[in-house]
């Protein structure tokens, strides 16, 4: 092989048909090779019967390109695209439970939601719940910020992410329903 | 769902059960290899009226079933078929499915599954097959209602048989076999998901092309693609036309014949002398139809660094996974060559032929002269394979186990004729030779099938010698017993100093084994006898088995040890 290439976070695409188990053949690649899924969201995409899965793995590209090769390659799958930071535009959301106590104490919890794009999306006796969209490293910051107050529960969600590219997921959908080639795929990496 | 395909025609309602045999009929399934049980005994039932239409083997273990549906598709060229039943039977098919998905064979595989309102509840013989058999197949499906029956098996076949081929899986509820439907069925031509045939870059075809017709030193590599695609016509104009040295994979063996005068020999691991050490010698490799396997490579960093390599291959996904290319066609092999052909000029490369036979003459005074023409001491595999190899002109259906016995037979049997060659080859599965020859005689009835095995692969499916017996499939059977499982005893010796762990064997009478199934059986262990019990074997109508004692320590040469570069190939 060539020279070993530097590990570096992609975010990838695939899009499925919606069929059960297929998340588990799409894992499997990953887990035979090793690789570390840092992050997983399934959803369904803009068109009807379609999945779109939101994979974040740290990895080479070299090694990253063979794992996507054999992602094709699995029989319910549409597509499979590998994406850089630059190339995609991207979301984690983020929910804090703090204690109604430590909220009501002063405005400083109030002031760190406002200041942070966050919201309080529930309000009870006993506790408040944060909401927070935005990158890892933006929901973190707030999770230290809160720290000092008290979480008493913490969850972030997978990533979500949207390309720049300009394809449509339907025109492409569309190219393969007419086409016997797979070239599409395979030059779109 | 996608089946739900409008055919005006009179509506039959059928059970579930026999749905799936009238799906296999339309899929022209002939024979399907199988073992029943619980769960799929409304299959086996609704097969009892079938049975002129579909004949089904009874094998003597559910591996032994899929190992010979293996056998059945590597002659025949059609999806093998086999049925089991839930829980162990399922399990059971897991090691011939891993070679099947590894090996590139056709399978369909049906195993049936505890009812649908029992699944996932630990029920009596349940296993989760869809979930254990996810990293083996190309794809799976359960079937949990009749009327998916149809839609399930024209996929399978669909799936199966086209692009780069596979085992499918198909998980059928016992309760969808016992309901009724009505029966409609089409063949499936297209799966918007999966597209099986990329259109070839002509491009690509013109870069290849130019990168031949300029090369001085080119070396064609020939793998099983050239075989699955049915291309070996197309594969020997190639050759011919652009005057192209060939070396064959393991499993390229018999896409060309081994008499034709630019055959080089085989290559990887124990291969011959030449193929390995000129790989890394000649300016160009064009990989036709082969995935560049860690035995064909040895360390493949030290593979082929100084060529330029082509590669022809189907499936996307082995492009540049092992071994990097400068030109990539990928296209089925009949399709890239037919391309290919009328763009490369004629030539010859006389002095780069003739350094391919400097080396067999170095092997073949090294290894070659000893191992063929012993003049005393004990039996020889080689000898013995060499001798079967005359006698049959090179022309009959080869199964072979794993070991030595494997290598030796790919190494000393002359192929002369195309998909004679069935053998494990990426799995390396011992166990796999004896069902896998009594599917290639049913598969391919009017040629003679050889199966040749070592002592200790022969007894992970001896069963199968019932199967024989019961329906008297005429496989000759050859036993190459050294009383040793010789490769890894191989192996012992020349890197573990010769520590013996526990690969000696006490074996049985196999004459003895093989008559209580009343197959006729000799054993022979004298030079002077060899060439008559060869052909008393051979000769013998219906099965037979021919058991040779051969000498115990004997080793394999060439050989590339594992993580060498193929140019560091040993000749002793």
């Amino acid at each position: 092989m060539k020279m070993e290439q530097e590990a570096k976070e992609y975010t990838l695409s695939v899009l499925t048909e919606d069929k059960p188990g297929l998340l588990n053949r799409l894992t499997i690649i990953f887990s035979r090779r090793k690789i570390n899924i840092s992050s997983l969201n399934v959803s369904s995409s803009e068109v009807a019967g379609v999945s779109r899965y939101t994979l974040v793995v740290t990895e080479t590209k070299e090694h990253l390109e063979k794992v996507v090769k054999q992602i094709r390659k699995l029989v319910d799958v549409l597509g499979a695209f590998v994406y850089d930071e630059d190339q995609i535009f991207y979301q984690e959301i983020a929910l804090y439970k703090v204690a109604a106590s430590a909220f009501e104490q002063n405005g400083m919890i109030e002031k760190l939601v406002r200041n942070n794009g966050a919201r309080i999306i529930a309000l009870d006796k006993d506790h408040i719940i944060i909401e927070k969209t935005g990158t890892k490293h933006e929901t973190h910051e707030l999770y230290l910020a809160l720290e000092p107050f008290g979480i008493l529960e913490f969850v972030r969600s997978g990533r979500v992410a949207i390309s720049k590219s300009k394809r449509k997921t339907e025109a492409f959908i569309k190219e393969l329903e007419s086409s016997r080639s797979n070239k599409l795929s395979i030059k779109d990496f | 769902m996608e089946a739900a395909v409008e055919i005006k025609e009179k509506k039959e309602t059928v059970l579930g059960s026999e749905a799936l045999l009238k799906c296999l009929l339309k899929e022209n399934v002939d024979t399907i290899f199988g073992y029943p049980g619980g769960a799929i005994m409304p299959v086996y039932d609704s097969l009892f009226k079938y049975e002129n239409k579909l004949k089904h083997v009874l094998t003597r273990h559910e591996q032994g079933a899929v190992h010979a549906a293996q056998g059945y598709a590597r002659s025949s060229g059609k999806v093998g078929v086999c049925f089991a039943t839930s829980g162990p039977g399922a399990t059971n098919l897991i090691t011939g499915i891993a070679d099947a998905q590894i090996d590139s064979t056709p399978l369909v595989c049906i195993t049936g599954q505890v009812a649908s309102h029992l699944l996932g509840s630990d029920a009596f013989q349940e296993t989760d097959i869809i979930g254990i058999s996810m990293p083996v197949t190309k794809w799976n499906f359960q079937v949990s209602s009749a009327d998916e029956i149809p839609y399930a098996i024209s996929r399978a076949f669909y799936i199966a048989a086209s692009g780069r081929p596979g085992p499918v899986l198909i998980d059928i509820t016992k309760n969808a076999q016992q309901e009724l439907m009505e029966f409609k069925y089409k063949s499936c031509e297209k799966i918007r998901s999966y597209q099986p045939y990329p259109d070839v870059d002509e491009d690509k075809i013109l870069e290849a092309s130019k990168l031949i017709n300029e090369a001085e030193k080119p070396l064609v590599l020939v793998g099983q693609g050239v075989t699955l695609s049915g291309a070996e016509k197309e594969f020997k104009q190639f050759i011919e036309k652009a005057g192209l040295p060939v070396a064959s994979t393991l499993l390229g063996l018999s896409a060309l014949s081994t008499k034709h005068p630019l055959y080089v020999g085989y290559t990887g691991m124990h291969g011959n002398y030449g193929p390995n050490l000129k790989t890394n010698e000649c300016d160009l490799l064009i990989a036709v139809g082969m995935r560049f396997d860690d035995r064909v490579t040895g360390d493949v960093n030290k593979f082929a660094k100084q060529a330029k390599v082509i590669h022809i291959e189907l499936d996307p996904a082995e492009i540049d996974k092992n071994v990097k290319t400068d030109v990539a066609i990928n296209a089925d092999a009949k399709q890239a060559l037919k391309l290919l052909t009328p763009e490369v000029q004629e030539k010859s490369y006389e002095s780069w032929l003739k350094e391919f036979k400097n080396c067999d003459d170095k092997e073949h005074e090294k290894v070659k002269s000893q191992a063929l023409f012993p003049e005393d001491g004990e039996l020889k595999m080689a000898e013995v394979i060499h001798q079967i190899s005359q006698i049959t002109e090179g022309k009959s259906i080869v199964v072979t186990d794993v070991g030595q016995h494997q290598m030796v037979a790919s190494r000393y049997y002359q192929f002369d004729q195309k998909k004679s060659n069935i053998t494990s080859g990426g799995l390396g599965t011992m166990g796999f030779c004896l069902p896998a020859a009594l599917g290639a005689k049913l598969g391919t009835p009017k040629r003679q099938v050889i199966a040749i095995i070592g002592d200790g692969g022969f007894q992970m499916t001896v069963q199968e010698l019932g199967t024989i017996m019961q329906y008297n499939i005429d496989v000759k059977i050859l036993i190459l017993n050294n009383n040793f499982l010789g490769m890894v005893r191989q192996w012992q010796e020349l890197f573990f100093e010769r520590r013996y762990s526990f690969t000696e064997m006490t074996n049985p009478d196999f004459v003895a084994l093989a008559n209580s199934y009343n197959i006729s059986a000799q054993r022979v262990s004298e030079r002077a006898e060899l060439d008559d019990r060869i052909n008393e074997w051979l000769s013998t109508e219906g099965p037979s088995l021919l058991e040779v004692m051969v000498e115990k320590e004997e080793n394999v040469f060439p050989m590339v040890p594992t993580g060498s570069s193929v140019s560091d190939v040993r000749l002793e």
